[in-house]
């Protein structure tokens, strides 16, 4: 690999997780060995929250409920809008109500395998164990999670495991626990011990000695630049995918908080781990803005296909059974239409790049309910599967009970984020992260029905818990606005700010957006090669300076100004995608969502190389014009046997 | 680029509409109506897209762009909302994100306003802000259970018809549209979801009284208007949150008085 | 603090309500011995006055029907003001464009059909009760007074509209009643509003026979 992209550090490693006991006893001693801050010092504490998704919202509430005094931020004008909101599915947990052989070790063992062999397996245990917590404290909140008529708990099964764990209120389970950890989090603001800053957007982190104490927010109505200081600061912001500017995350969902924490010396790990996910609307057209996620499920009775001749227009009910290409299904006879998502996705986008896509721009594959409605009737389909096929009538305007629906994968997960230690800390003492902004439990894969696992296992316990450690040696002394480190952070982000709106350029925030996402879609999205992530390498950095003199941003910052915001997002996210583009082209294997075209088996499935590449990528940050720095933490597999996964 | 198959309106073509838009600087100002055109809008896409169409023009040709609030643009967020035409998330009973320009046609006139309520003020043009609705939350709208301290999960069974009854009021959003479309101004479909969401739960039993009687008053505070039990909310509610929620708040809030539940001040 | 929230001034407006509707069921029935000739009405009509007797002083239970009514004239209309300027303050800027998708004519209509009806109610008193304002004259016989009325087409116009108003008044009325008593739901709903409607159309039914059977005749 040439030095000119990045020079290679120290080895990194986490030193907090109790190495001495099985891991079965890892977290209990963690936690007892840990130091604990009496109630009375807590009042003497603040800890600043970004974000307030399932990570953010429980942790804020948490941490309020123990008694610190707790400062929490968010972009929206409510905690309740955070985009854990949209999570359809459902939540793991171990707690083996099925009594079909499920237990803790399992659900560790699954998502251990389901990541890939590229997770730290003293994380994935914790997060296996504190899983059947979280249910009974959703349920304990009011969580109207799916029961059956015995007035016990409902599960059903999910993609990558034998057992039914996922726990699911509808399709609508994101919302439903968010709820609960929202109004948790009001009643903490109701009793006085969590204070809020609604539509405050955190823009740098300030560093003082070594450890973070506060940080630089904007107010998103009035425009005021100001620093806020804590004894600890945690980042709960979740993940990056709007760098490919279309991903199933909201519009404002971005990754400046976690971006400015990493220049300010945070560790950035595995960044290009992202998970495509198979079942999305395909993109219409340039005005598109988003694109939505169709629940996984519809593939246990659609079936996948396009045609077999490139370029054909016909209606597809005209298209005759032998003239089509069920190709998962004749790829895959064993697993079919239900492969995991990453070899669902890029199949899908090999039989489009042979020109045999469907839909506008030729973008699409079939997923084809003719059969099922034939096999079962259609009443028994719309009682399965009726809101997803309304949400697709209302998004295209096409009947899915008698068109085949069209289906494209799309930018789903962001499995990298800063690096944290068993701590959940990062590489800077008191700078905690939790949920999707961090890196730690899924590995180079996620699974279904874990992000919500994982976001709630962080804030509601995990960080709660070992944050202590952290704060027995506070309080620290008070940092004030005068500090030469607040007023650098302070004047560092007015200048930007100020220099985004000089520029007047020609081009908006949007454009580059699109063209930085359009260009990671193709260069860095589901198969990446030596020579894409070259391509995208040299058209960054073009892109950036583009940006940085071309850009058009009206009005000024001293009022509410969303094209500002967005600006400032897009600027961080061509920064994030060059690193990613780094990370993709260092790591010369295929795993998880991570598909390198070298490096396949002869069938073309992902192929590990165990050898060289068993270990996170942890990257610092350096000044500009220097290349970025890479720690490996090596991983190491005590209790799961690495192994190739097979679907055939 | 392949035509879209199969779809009626697949020979799309775009619309030309004129809009007449709220503008309005910040809270202390006037606002008044202004007329903008559009061209070329394709039917497939959604109202937001549309008004992302008509805020780059207006950012290159060096004019404010038209402030509103979004972000999931799923239908979920609750993030959204404009009153469209006279409507709560206009013509379709959706989210404004969710609502698509086929339901216009060439040559229309669309009116787009923000949410109208004195305890929801115009931060800028369509954005409002709705952080009353987050106080009547903190006046009740939760189960007081710290974390850690729940007991299993299948210790109480919830029989499925009431868990069911819990989880469809449970689903409201918070967007305001019920507040926005009621003549009165009141946020009572609001409130009602919530306290029927938890009233129907046996966790929710300890606090029921005293939750009803505060996110009333809280809501009084707030200056929103009082119910008359028009219906206009529940009918331009995204999620179809049914009047009946409204007659179990009363039911409750009558029993809790006379149980000699009486607000915090 | 619970007296003045906003559900408080439903429940008055409920209640009073359901008293001013029970005192509209027995007046129509009262109404029906017109058809029994002028001496049963008058009879009927000197009855009322003589209710309660000798265990109470003349006319004491009639004047307490009387109080009871004009409390819940007074109550229903407090709500129903007070409501109203609520309304006006939560929603000081009106909308440019604004759309009615639920509300019945019953339910918009009702602000202003309550304050017509009102106004009726004054009119009707002095037009029967007293009979200052009836053509026969304050001397007459409570059945001349009635015919006297409902031969004035005028009269008979203003009766006829003004209870047709009442009953989309009552239709919405009822309803909203139970609403607001917790009395409604799912279940219950298509229930209530076709009670709602088959009940106010029955009571304003009853009373319109009469100027009806005074217009073509059958009474006079």
């Amino acid at each position: 690999m040439p030095l000119d992209l990045f020079n290679v550090g120290e080895p990194i490693a986490d030193t907090k997780a109790p190495m001495d006991v099985s891991i079965g006893e890892r977290w209990s001693t963690r936690r007892f060995r840990g130091r604990l801050v009496n109630p009375a010092n807590r009042r003497k504490m603040t800890i600043i929250v970004v974000g307030t998704g399932l990570a953010g919202g429980s942790a804020a509430a948490t941490l309020g409920e123990a008694g610190y005094k707790v400062k929490s931020f968010w972009y929206q004008d409510s905690p309740r809008r955070a985009h854990s909101v949209a999570a359809q599915g459902g939540i793991n947990a171990a707690k083996n109500y099925r009594n079909d052989g499920d237990s803790v070790h399992r659900l560790f063992y699954d998502t251990v395998k389901g990541g890939d062999f590229r997770s730290r397996e003293n994380n994935v245990h914790r997060l296996a164990e504190v899983s059947v917590n979280i249910i009974d404290q959703c349920v304990a909140q009011g969580v109207p999670f799916a029961r059956e008529y015995g007035g016990l708990l409902d599960n059903r099964s999910f993609g990558g495991t034998q057992v039914s764990r996922t726990f699911y209120a509808r399709g609508q389970t994101g919302q439903q626990l968010l709820y609960g950890a929202y109004q948790a989090l009001e009643r903490q603001i109701a009793a006085g011990n969590v204070e809020q800053h609604a539509r405050t957007e955190m823009l740098d982190l300030i560093v003082v000695d070594g450890r973070a104490r506060g940080i630089v927010a904007r107010d998103l109505v009035t425009g005021e630049i100001s620093t806020h200081f804590a004894d600890a600061v945690v980042l709960a912001t979740g993940g990056y995918g709007n760098v490919f500017y279309l991903s199933t995350n909201a519009k404002g969902s971005n990754a400046t908080a976690i971006w400015r924490a990493h220049k300010k010396g945070a560790y950035f790990a595995n960044p290009c781990y992202t998970q495509i996910h198979p079942t999305c609307i395909p993109v219409k057209g340039d005005y598109q803005s988003k694109l939505t996620l169709m629940s996984e499920s519809l593939r246990n009775d659609g079936r996948v296909w396009v045609p077999k001749e490139r370029g054909d227009n016909r209606d597809p009910r005209e298209i005759p059974e032998s003239e089509r290409d069920y190709y998962l299904e004749r790829i895959y006879p064993s697993f079919g239409n239900l492969v995991p998502r990453d070899i669902a996705s890029r199949q899908a986008k090999n039989v489009c790049d042979e020109g045999r896509g469907v839909g506008a721009g030729g973008l699409g594959v079939y997923l084809d309910f003719a059969e099922a409605i034939e096999r079962l009737g259609r009443p028994a389909v719309e009682a399965k599967y009726g809101n997803l096929f309304d949400m697709y009538a209302q998004i295209t305007g096409e009947d899915p009970y008698s068109v085949p629906m069209r289906i494209y994968p799309a930018v789903h997960y962001t499995m990298g984020g800063l690096w944290v230690d068993y701590d959940l800390q990062s590489s800077i003492p008191g700078m905690f992260v939790i949920g999707e902004a961090n890196f730690s439990d899924h590995g180079a894969n996620r699974l279904g029905a874990s992000a919500l696992m994982q976001g709630l296992a962080d804030g509601y316990f995990v960080l709660p818990a070992t944050i202590t450690e952290y704060l027995a040696d506070g309080p620290f002394d008070k940092v004030t606005d005068e500090h030469p480190a607040a007023v650098e952070a302070l004047q560092g982000v007015q200048t930007q700010v100020q220099k985004l709106l000089d520029i007047n350029g020609t081009r908006t925030p949007a454009s580059f957006h699109r063209e930085l996402g359009q260009l990671m879609w193709d260069m860095c999205g589901m198969e990446r090669s030596e020579e894409s992530l070259r391509k995208a390498l040299d058209r960054i950095p073009e892109i950036r300076q583009e940006f940085w003199t071309n850009l058009k941003v009206t009005g000024d910052w001293h009022s509410f100004n969303q094209t500002l915001e967005h600006a400032g997002r897009v600027a961080d996210f061509i920064e994030l995608a060059e690193l990613m583009c780094i990370d993709a082209l260092h790591r010369r294997e295929s795993c998880g969502g991570h598909f390198r075209a070298e490096s396949q088996t002869p069938e073309g499935e992902a192929l590990r190389d165990d050898e060289n590449f068993a270990y996170v990528a942890a990257w610092e940050w350096t000044p500009e014009g220097q290349p970025p720095v890479l720690h490996k933490e090596a991983l190491e597999y005590e209790y799961v046997h690495l192994a190739q996964r097979s679907y055939k | 680029m392949q035509s879209s198959v199969g779809n009626p309106a697949a020979e799309k073509r775009g619309m030309n509409l004129t809009l007449r838009i709220w503008r309005q600087k910040d809270p202390t100002v006037k606002g008044k109506m202004v007329t903008y055109k559009v061209t070329d809008i394709s039917p497939d896409m959604s109202f937001l897209e549309m008004l992302d169409v008509l805020n780059e023009q207006l950012i290159l040709q060096g004019d404010d762009p038209v402030a509103f609030d979004h972000d999931c643009r799923e239908g979920i967020c609750g993030m959204c909302g404009v009153m469209i035409n006279g409507e709560a998330h206009g013509p379709q009973q959706t989210t404004t994100c969710q609502l698509h320009m086929r339901s216009f046609k060439d040559g229309d006139s669309i009116d787009i306003e923000p949410w109208r309520a004195s305890p929801f003020p115009v931060i800028k043009d369509l954005a409002v802000d709705r952080r009353a609705f987050d106080r009547i939350i903190q006046a009740g709208g939760y189960i007081s259970v710290p974390t850690g301290t729940a007991p299993e999960a299948h210790s109480t069974p919830v029989p499925k018809k009431d868990s069911d009854a819990a989880f469809d009021a449970a689903t409201c959003i918070g967007c305001g549209a019920c507040v926005a479309a009621c003549p009165n101004a009141s946020s009572m479909l609001f409130t009602a979801a919530k306290v029927t969401h938890l009233g129907l739960l046996p966790q929710g039993q300890p606090e029921r009284n005293d939750r009803v009687v505060n996110m009333v008053a809280q809501q009084d505070r707030e200056g929103f208007g009082g119910c008359t039990n028009i219906g206009e909310c529940s009918h331009a509610c995204p999620k179809g949150i049914s009047m009946e929620t409204i007659s179990r708040l009363n039911h409750d809030l009558l029993g809790a008085l006379r149980a000699g539940a009486r607000p915090k001040s | 603090m619970a007296k003045t929230n906003s559900v408080f001034k439903k429940v008055v407006m409920a209640v009073s309500g359901i008293i001013m509707v029970l005192f509209l069921i027995a007046h129509m029935i009262g109404n029906l011995h017109i058809f029994q000739g002028a001496e049963s009405f008058n009879e009927y009509s000197h009855w009322l006055r003589r209710l309660g007797e000798p265990a109470l002083p003349p006319r004491t239970l009639l004047t307490t029907i009387e109080i009871v009514l004009l409390v819940s004239v007074i109550a229903h209309i407090w709500a129903a003001v007070s409501l109203w300027r609520q309304a006006k303050r939560a929603r000081p800027q009106a909308y440019v464009t604004k759309k009615s998708v639920a509300q019945s004519y019953a339910s918009r209509t009702l602000r202003w059909g309550g304050v017509i009806i009102a106004g009726f109610i004054v009119y009707h008193i002095l037009d029967l009760t007293f009979g200052v304002a009836n053509v026969a004259g304050t001397e007459a016989t409570p059945y001349d007074r009635t015919v006297a009325s409902f031969q004035n087409p005028i009269a008979t116009a203003v009766y006829v509209i003004t209870l047709i108003l009442l009953g989309m008044h009552l239709r919405h009325g009822i309803w909203s009643a139970m609403q607001t008593l917790g009395q409604s739901n799912r279940r219950r709903e298509r229930t209530v509003n076709a009670f709602a409607i088959v009940f106010s159309t029955l009571l304003i039914a009853g009373y319109l026979v009469v100027p009806a059977a005074v217009v073509f005749g059958l009474v006079d």
